[in-house]
Order: structure tokens, then sequence, then C-alpha cells
């Protein structure tokens, strides 16, 4: 059966983090897992291929009000939202 | 060793396709950075740079000649005539035996691998121009600068992405120095604004979409430029013999790595390369009046920049002027060094500080005098160029009023 985004996303973090997907928590921080800002990038570029969706990050803003990738709970819900954004209705 | 001085510069970019346009722009505190007007530019998500424009190859060399020069290298050539011109140099004899040619460049011919590129996979064309590899060589600018003035002694192409050319001129200013050439041209070229270019400067988020604002609080990324800058590197007394007009000294050079990161600036290599260059050049802090910063507008590299600044220049920091021209002909990678040595020049010449464009907000983590968005009247007799380039390698060069 085919992966819910949160499990896409867990596994694309994990795999940055050198983790499994089951110790990512997801109240965790991207930084405390040990991604530092090229690791972020990677991700986001990972996220991006994955899901076909463009993530609105520069990495000179990375604190902006555009998007919050502070915790994996926060990845999976702004992937969620641009997924949705994306979807045709209907 | 011989004292080193600069006897002609050139340059064409985005402010002007000579000194005098891009000083005057300088001065007016103009703004080169525009919509990119390049093939497929609507699949970018980068879509603004300092390009040069009105520039026509035709206008400036044969057929023959396009065939063999990429883009980056046409620049270096029409800077390089420019400077030669202002020197008033002929190379002959026992000097064009000795004398030779030095430049920086990041990409090197970058049109040309994104054109032939398109010609193998996306026409599925099986079949590519035999000058290719001569075209698209990073050292091919060079090359061509010394056939075109005979140029028989020490030629290279210097590659430290955004310090190329500061690290060019530094070996240049060495080779002089040390009696090993009595004349080197010198600076660098860059000419990276096509599709493949930018393609991959987006890949790594650190781009701004709107504007290049060096320092400011709202800075939000770098913007590319393109174009080149040539210098003449001459012995002083060579000069001095020939009654030549001496536009500048270059007395110091240093060059540091951080040894730490790919990308992260140090500011513990910074301020090695900036103490070093002052100790090259016997200078002491204090006569140092401006400093060209590299300046790119992320918000890592103008808060380490500054940090390594202040904790070089102490108390003094607050006094001297540091500006981007960046914010004004853009990021050009690298050549960028050689255009910003033309505001070195200027304010040691004409006592003209060139400003930093596009600033807005003050940022306390950057709070020097950065000469904000109009140039300035200032007496300098000692100024610094910085460059510290992806890979933590850095380079500054330290110039003098003569």
């Amino acid at each position: 059966m085919s992966q819910t985004i949160a499990e896409q996303v867990r596994a694309i973090i994990a795999e940055q983090a050198m983790l499994d997907p089951a110790e990512i928590a997801d109240d965790a921080a991207l930084e405390a897992l040990g991604i530092d800002s090229l690791g972020l990038v990677e991700a986001i570029f990972a996220i991006e291929e994955t899901f076909d969706i463009q993530v609105p990050f520069n990495a000179n803003e990375p604190a902006s009000a555009q998007i919050d990738l502070s915790t994996v709970r926060a990845v999976i819900a702004a992937v969620e939202k641009l997924v949705a954004g994306t979807a045709q209705p209907g | 060793m011989n004292r080193v001085v600069v006897t002609g510069q050139g340059t064409i970019n985005a402010l002007g396709h000579s000194v005098p346009e891009t000083l005057a722009a300088m001065r007016e505190a103009r703004c080169g950075i525009g919509p990119l007007d390049i093939r497929d530019a609507d699949r970018l998500s980068i879509r603004i740079g300092a390009q040069v424009r009105g520039f026509a190859p035709e206008a400036h060399f044969n057929r023959q000649q396009i065939a063999l020069y990429d883009r980056f290298t046409q620049f270096a050539l029409l800077a390089a005539r420019e400077a030669v011109a202002q020197s008033g140099l002929r190379f002959e004899g026992a000097l064009a035996e000795r004398s030779g040619v030095v430049l920086g460049t990041a990409g090197g011919g970058t049109n040309t691998w994104d054109e032939n590129y398109r010609t193998v996979y996306e026409e599925g064309r099986n079949r590519v121009h035999p000058f290719v590899v001569p075209k698209l060589m990073n050292s091919a600018a060079a090359s061509h600068i010394s056939m075109r003035y005979h140029l028989m002694g020490p030629g290279f192409t210097v590659a430290t992405a955004c310090a190329s050319s500061n690290h060019a001129m530094g070996q240049a200013f060495q080779l002089v120095r040390s009696g090993a050439a009595p004349v080197i041209l010198t600076g660098g070229a860059e000419a990276m604004l096509c599709f493949g270019g930018i393609k991959a400067w987006e890949g790594l988020r650190v781009m701004s979409r709107d504007a290049c604002r060096p320092f400011s609080a709202n800075r939000n990324g770098m913007v590319q430029g393109e174009g080149a800058a040539v210098f003449v590197f001459e012995a002083y007394d060579h000069a001095r013999a020939r009654g030549a007009d001496i536009l500048a000294e270059v007395v110091g050079f240093a060059m540091t790595a951080d040894a730490s990161d790919i990308v992260v600036p140090s500011k513990h290599g910074a301020a090695r390369a900036i103490r070093g260059a002052m100790a090259d050049a016997g200078l002491a802090p204090e006569a140092v009046g401006y400093i060209n910063a590299h300046g790119t507008g992320t918000a890592a590299n103008d808060k380490i920049e500054c940090a390594a600044v202040a904790d070089v220049f102490g108390a003094h920091a607050d006094r001297l002027m540091i500006s981007s021209t960046k914010s004004m002909h853009g990021h050009v990678i690298g050549g960028t060094g050689a255009i910003e040595a033309l505001a070195c020049i200027m304010a040691l010449r004409e006592g003209v500080i060139a400003p930093t464009v596009n600033y807005q907000e003050p940022d306390p983590e950057c709070s020097l005098d950065v000469v904000p968005n109009v140039a300035r009247e200032a007496e300098v007799t000692a100024v610094l160029s910085n460059a510290f380039a992806f890979g933590g390698l850095n380079a500054v060069l330290a110039f003098r009023k003569v």
C-alpha cells in the first residue's frame, strides 16, 4: 500500500539524519536530529521531488513567515498543505 | 622586492562597457540588476541578474573569433584592451618574453557547456562544433589575452569560486613583486547567466528573487552578475622609467583557508586573511579608510564579514567605511574581485567611495558604516578588497594611493 505523506516525510528526514524512521519523533527539531543548513536544503529537494511541489524556502530566511520547517511535525503539516494546494479539485 | 603599481584598467559589466561608464554608475549609485533576458527564463524561479546589456559580439569580433571565444573570453579581451590601451605599454622583445597574464574565473565557458549540452541532450544531436573544448576551457581567456598581446611569460587561470580574481591578482602581485615578471595583466571574468548556470544556483536556495541588499536587515540573498575587469600590474621602477600614469599601488595580499565547511563562512578565516594582507602591506589598521566588502547579501556572509572586520579593527571598525558594490554590479563570481578593485582604485584616486545600494533596514549584526545608498566623498590613502569564497578560500588585497 502507498505510504502516507507523514511516513514519506519521516523517511526523507530519517535519511538525512542517518537514523531509522522509527527514531524520528514528531516533536523533534530538525536541528536536534543533526540536520544542518545543507541537510535541510537537501531534504527540501527530496520533498519537492517526491511530492512534485515547490517548497517556498530561502536559506537566507529560514525563520521567515512563509513556511515553518522547525520540527518534524511542522514539516509534515507544511507538506500536507502544499500537496493539498496543488491537488486538482474534483 | 619590486613595488607593484597599477598602470591600466579595463572592464565590461552590467554598469558599463568601460571603466569611465562603470565608475560613473557607482558614483550615481545606479543598480545594474534587472529581469534576466536569457533563453528559458520562464523555467527559472530566480529571474533577476546583473546582465551586460547592449552588447553585440559582432561589433568587436569577427566570425572566426566568435566561434572560438565564449562570452567570458569576449568580456576578458575587451577589458584587457581598455587596460592595455590606458597603460600605453607595447609588448615587444624582452618585455613580451617576460610579461604574462593571470586571470580568475570560476565557471569558464559556462555558456558553451550549456549550449552544447542542449545540442546533445535536448536536441538529441550527435555532433558538436569542433571548437567546443578550446572555447569552454577555464584558461581560454588567459590564453587569448596572451596571444593578443604577445605575453610569453607566466600565463594561467585561478579558480577559487567567488575569490578567483582576488587570488589571481594576488598571484600577479607576487610575480611582479618578486621580479619574476615586469608586467602581468590580471583580473577575472565570468559569464554564468545562462539557464544551466542559474538553475544550478537556484538549487542552493541562497539567491534573492527581488534584490541584492547587502548588510540590510531585510536582505534575502545574492544576485548574480557577469562581466570582467583586467588590470595592468607593473613594477614601479618600470612604470616610472617610462613615465606611466600610476593609478594606485598594490601593497599587500594574503590568502587563508577556513578548513571548515563547503558553504558556511568562518569569521576566523576571514579575519586571518584581512590581518595577513595588512601585515604583508605593512599597514596599521588605522591607516585603512575603506574596505570593499565581499558583501554578498546573504544572511551568513554579511553578518560574519562584519564580525571579522570588527575583530580585526577594534574601535577603528566604526571609523572606516565598508561597502558592497555587488548591490550594483551583482555577484560576478570568479570575476567579482576584479570589478570590485575598480571601486578600490576610484576611492584612492578620486576620493569617491562607492555605495551599498538597496540598503533599507539597519541590522544590528552589521552595524558598520556601509556607505548606504549614496556615494561619498572622502580622502582615503589605503583600502582593502575582501573575497571569501564558498569552500572557505579567502583572499584579501591591499591598495595604497601613490
